[in-house]
């Protein structure tokens, strides 16, 4: 809402600079987004007089003005302008002037003859033929106002405005009005404010005879009250009006429509006229549209109606779409002679709805919408009829057809002023709140407080206490600390996540945050057959595009893509690491579920199958995760079937490890490996071990063996080392493979292991005795898995 | 003897003098102290002295034994001290040739940002809480006063699952599922992501990242919230922050705020970082609306509130300096590698 200072004053007596303006009306709750100070950048540019016009001497398009700017001299001024005659009053731009853009104009010489400036056109003032519409914008801007010679421009024709420009919240449509904010800045300022009853002074005729009104939806149309005027000349409207309406940020257009837009904006009603001779049968009827009716509004767009529109029609068919725009046929024609003006309350939802589904948010809906108070109705029709005789722009016809469907009744609410204190923590008098809440023109009724009709937000004793907060200055609230003991503290699954994140992050692994919706080709992209039940997604309704259009059910793509778009801008190798959140609709649940996994991605020269594994690995012993078991799989589709393995501890499936596929890292245009682990966080939660335990320093010496085993190739070394551990029982401390060969004197289809294997018992030192009989053991659970010692 | 004697004292001192290694230096411990040694050599012609002479000559070669030791002793202490010099000297190293880098992971800087907010706000008693991204349309706006065709829906551009499912639009749904479960005292923070229909540009994201607040109990006050509050960003932004409430709307609390803090720039004065008003917009927050509490169970009469929200994009993108919310979520390791 932009909000003309002069408008202003005529409800409210205030000298204050704009910043200051700014500052306390922000503070008071109406936020000031920014302020503009008409004319502001023009310096330098007067009024002046054209004295004689001569032609150039060696330009044929060019002429030799003589131009009185008020001073001893005339101007000599050089200009291309064909439009000027000896007398006419003129914008000049004098040497050193600025004109709006920075411009700057100086002394210069013009096919050798000097000139002292620049006479403007209204282009080069930043205006159009809308704020002087008997200008023309192709020439010198010939001024027709009352002006002094020398005076400066911006005084001149009135381009000294300040305009305000506010961010108003949904809960105050009434503040879309320079009323309802000049409200708010008398009681900011603690100022008076002047309103004023519009009153209507001579009327002929009766409505009755000329127009019905049948409102057909009572509960999408609150109230509709309608007036005439007859006699219609269609005209500019004064220049005050078009100065207002243009700070206002509206373009002035002719007496009746500006007066429509003057009353929206000085009431925060929307009025539409309508030409009497377009509403047929003289009957306007408000109802819901029918099947397959359209309609041309006013912008030239036809558009088509649902059922659940309300529109406004004649006897016929619509014209217009109630509260959102009139229709072409019906608008105001130079030829209009007769108008209806229309003050209604539609139902803020219904318009809201309408407005969208038709795409068109206008200054109307955007009012409406937020719920209009129906007893401002008459008060703007008045106004605007007396706006209509203020301008000579016609005669008013008498009476008003006035349908009030509304039902109000003011809103009531108790003034508990020991409540407020205590729920501000404040402590004023009730006489200050009062002040303030008559201020604000509510009534004070022994405890009762009656709201005015148009604060349809004021609900609550809550809502009251902001009222009273406001005013009396959030900045005068103290500031306390809460009361009461608080217990501060992660919850067991915080402080794992927390883990698991430094785990990973002391490993060399970058964290990264990746969107949670995905593309559905993305399922393609990672070689996801059809029927997987993974492509089941969430699907978003009304996605931005296809790109981010269903919620994942995997987080693979997502560190896929990462890695992908790391690696095209050629980081030569990645470690990275998310915690991501997957979304999996379940049957029989309104809201999926959603299921926290971290992923670890992997690519580049010093990386491998098991540097990757390393990393889990190293994850599950800071966790505590013990009882490891790793499944060779070969069935994952976006994996290496030959480099993908299953992790268990337990029973518990943790997640999965692997190579990618190669055909997925080259749909992502990776030509190199990629490593990808994905483990679920809850599984690791839930086998993870919170406590540790100490265990004593070893006090006797260890006994190391090395192995050197022959097996076949295919046998897992997992299996070899469980043997290894079964045998040796509790002797054993470490078991470290450190070689493994195949080749010269291996048989073909063989495979060398050699392990060091170290034991020590916690309470004597071991004999050679001891050592023989578990390496006996050892060979004879290693034979049963068909591996032997190396001979 | 007593010549020969002397002579030996005179003699090792000479080769101590050009001893210049540990092994010569035994070597001339042997020669001398040796049971082979000059001195055993002398000693053993002791049988041929007179009972008088022997005690003296007997003191005299202990004397030497004696001198002889503690300048050997003296020589190893010296010469050792000399090798070690020698050698820090050799060892020297050129201290400005680039370390040797283990790799070392690094958080993203929306969670190492987060991560310092909730020590704050742990360290003043809260909790943290989560909730569901896939939420009802109950929880996201009906529950907090936004009823259907509420015009404060039109500000945030909603992704719908269903007409009753959507992407959460704010992370306030979390205040009312606490509210429901956990009965006053409340005291929590509640991150997380959040989703508009907002098209991808400098500075806006259809996902982005918020932090809810929320703390009920009996005798909550708006002056507790300014304190709460207030503490909270001097945490964050210094102790010198200058904050101010300014009077704002949301549907589910009343009275409503939004807390700006002078612009770390330009001091108050306007600058382009807080586009010429002095002040920067930080968070939204306000009193629960007593329906909200209502809502969740909670008698607004005997029970009050307060509640707060803010993005943490926001607040990442001015602590760096970035300008680019993209930055955030492309996740190139030479922007990751920056914090």
């Amino acid at each position: 809402m932009n909000l003309s200072m002069k408008w202003l004053s005529d409800f409210v007596k205030l000298k204050v600079e704009p910043r200051e303006f700014s500052e306390r009306m922000s503070l008071s709750g109406s936020k000031v987004e920014g302020w503009e100070i008409e004319g502001e950048e023009i310096q330098n540019v007067v009024v002046g007089k054209i004295l004689s016009i001569e032609p150039h001497p060696d330009a044929d398009k060019l002429v030799i003005c003589q131009v009185d700017v008020g001073e001893s001299e005339p101007l000599q001024i050089v200009t291309g302008a064909t439009n000027l005659h000896p007398g006419d009053v003129v914008p000049v731009a004098k040497d050193h002037s600025v004109l709006p853009g920075g411009k700057e104009i100086r002394r210069g010489k013009l096919r050798g003859v000097v000139s002292n400036g620049m006479l403007c056109s209204l282009g080069e003032l930043g205006l159009t033929a809308h704020d002087f519409p008997y200008a023309i914008e192709d020439g010198i801007f010939v001024l027709q106002e009352d002006c002094q010679l020398g005076q400066d421009i911006c005084s001149a024709i009135g381009l000294d405005d300040t305009c305000v420009e506010f961010e108003i919240t949904p809960n105050r449509p009434d503040c879309l009005s320079v009323i309802g904010l000049a409200r708010e800045v008398a009681a900011t300022f603690q100022k008076s404010l002047t309103l004023h009853e519009p009153k209507v002074q001579r009327e002929t005729g009766d409505i009755h005879d000329l127009l019905s009104v049948c409102v057909e939806n009572e509960k999408l149309c609150q109230r509709y009250v309608a007036r005439m005027v007859k006699n219609i000349k269609i005209g500019p409207s004064p220049r005050w009006m078009r100065e207002r309406l243009r700070a206002s940020g509206v373009r002035p257009i002719n007496n009746i429509v500006d007066i429509t837009n003057y009353v929206m904006l000085e009431y925060g009603q929307p009025m539409h006229a309508f030409d009497y001779k377009y509403v047929k049968g003289g009957k306007i009827v408000v109802r819901n549209a029918k099947e397959g009716e359209s309609i041309m509004t006013l912008d030239g767009v036809e558009r088509r109606l649902s059922p659940q529109m309300l529109v406004i029609c004649d006897e016929e068919k619509p014209s217009a779409v109630a509260g959102v725009m009139g229709g072409e046929y019906s608008g105001i024609m130079d030829d209009t002679d007769m108008i209806v003006f229309e003050s209604a309350c539609f139902l803020g939802s219904s318009v809201r709805t309408t407005a969208r589904k038709l795409g068109m948010r206008t200054e109307s809906s955007a009012r409406f919408e937020k719920g209009l108070d129906t007893q401002t109705c008459i008060p703007a029709v008045m106004r605007a009829c007396e706006l209509v005789e203020l301008l000579g722009a016609g005669e008013v016809v008498g009476g008003m057809i006035d349908i009030d469907n509304s039902d109000y009744k003011p809103t009531e609410i108790i003034l508990d002023p020991q409540w407020i204190n205590r729920f501000i923590g404040i402590d004023i008098s009730r006489e200050e709140m009062v002040d303030i809440l008559q201020q604000l023109d509510c009534q004070i009724d022994g405890d009762t407080i009656i709201v005015p009709s148009f604060r349809k937000d004021l609900e609550h004793k809550a809502d009251i206490a902001e009222e009273i907060a406001r005013f009396h200055g959030y900045d005068k609230i103290p500031s306390t600390a809460i009361r009461g003991v608080a217990q501060g503290a992660l919850t067991e699954y915080q402080k794992f996540e927390r883990t698991l994140t430094n785990a990973l992050l002391a490993q060399g692994c970058y964290e990264i945050s990746s969107y949670s919706f995905i593309s559905p080709k993305y399922y393609d992209k990672i070689c996801l057959p059809q029927e997987h039940p993974l492509r089941k997604s969430v699907v978003i309704l009304n996605p931005l595009g296809e790109d981010t259009s269903v919620m994942r059910t995997t987080a693979i793509p997502s560190m896929m893509e990462i890695l992908s778009r790391n690696y095209n801008n050629r980081n030569g190798s990645a470690s990275l690491f998310e915690l991501a959140n997957e979304y999996i609709p379940v049957d029989g649940q309104e809201l999926p579920d959603e299921n926290p996994v971290v992923t670890i991605g992997q690519y580049g020269a010093s990386y491998d199958f098991f540097t990757l594994k390393g990393v889990v690995e190293n994850l599950f012993s800071v966790l505590g995760i013990s009882d490891l078991t790793v499944q060779a799989q070969s069935d994952i589709p976006y994996y290496h079937p030959g480099r993908c393995a299953c992790l268990l501890s337990g029973d518990m499936q943790l997640g999965t490890i692997g190579e990618i596929h190669p055909q997925v890292a080259e749909n992502y245009g990776i030509d190199v490996r990629v490593y990808v682990a994905h483990l679920h966080c809850d599984a690791l939660f839930n086998a993870r071990c919170g406590e540790k335990e100490y265990h004593p320093l070893p006090k006797f010496p260890a006994t190391t063996r090395d192995l050197a085993l022959l097996c076949d190739d295919d046998l897992p070394v997992q299996s070899i080392e469980k043997a290894i551990r079964a045998g040796a029982g509790g002797l054993l401390e470490q078991v470290d493979l450190f070689d493994i060969y195949k080749g010269k004197q291996i048989p073909d289809g063989k495979k060398s292991i050699a392990y060091n294997i170290t034991m020590r018992s916690a309470d004597r030192t071991l004999t050679d005795e001891d050592i023989e009989k578990a390496m006996e053991k050892i060979l004879k659970k290693l034979a049963e898995i068909g591996a032997s010692i190396r001979s | 003897m007593k010549a020969a004697l002397e002579a030996i004292r005179q003699k090792i001192l000479v080769e101590l003098q050009e001893v210049h290694d540990t092994q010569t230096l035994e070597n001339i411990r042997i020669k001398f102290l040796g049971k082979k040694g000059e001195l055993t050599a002398i000693l053993k012609q002791m049988g041929k002295l007179s009972a008088e002479e022997r005690p003296v000559i007997g003191q005299l070669a202990n004397e030497i034994r004696a001198f002889m030791e503690e300048h050997i002793t003296e020589r190893t202490a010296q010469l050792k001290k000399e090798l070690t010099q020698q050698k820090l000297k050799e060892e020297k190293l050129d201290v400005t040739l680039p370390g040797k880098k283990g790799s070392i992971g690094k958080k993203h800087p929306l969670n190492l940002v987060l991560e310092e907010i909730e020590e704050i706000f742990l360290g003043m008693g809260f909790s943290i809480a989560t909730g569901p991204e896939i939420e009802l349309d109950y929880y996201n706006f009906e529950a907090l006063n936004i009823p259907k065709d509420h015009p404060a829906r039109d500000t945030q551009d909603t992704f719908y699952i269903s007409d009753n499912v959507l992407l959460r639009t704010q992370t306030s749904p979390m205040q009312v599922r606490v509210m429901e479960k956990q009965k006053p005292p409340i005291r929590i923070i509640a991150p997380g992501r959040v989703y508009r229909s907002d098209a991808v540009d400098a500075t806006h994201s259809p996902l982005f990242h918020q932090i809810e607040g929320l703390v009920v109990d009996k005798g909550v006050t708006m002056a507790d919230l300014k304190g709460t509050l207030e503490i909270f960003v001097k945490r964050l932004y210094g102790e010198d922050s200058v904050v101010r409430f300014r009077p704002h709307h949301f549907p589910f609390t009343e009275p409503s705020a939004e807390l700006d803090c002078m612009c770390f720039n330009c001091h108050g004065k306007g600058c382009s970082l807080c586009k010429g008003e002095g002040w920067i917009e930080i968070l939204g927050c306000g009193m629960v609306h007593p329906k909200v509490l209502s809502n969740c169970g909670i008698d607004p009469e005997i029970y009050s509130g307060f509640a707060f929200g803010m993005g943490l994009e926001r607040v990442v993108m001015r602590r760096f300096n970035i300008d680019d919310l993209r930055l955030l979520y492309e996740n190139d390791l030479r922007f990751l590698n920056q914090f």
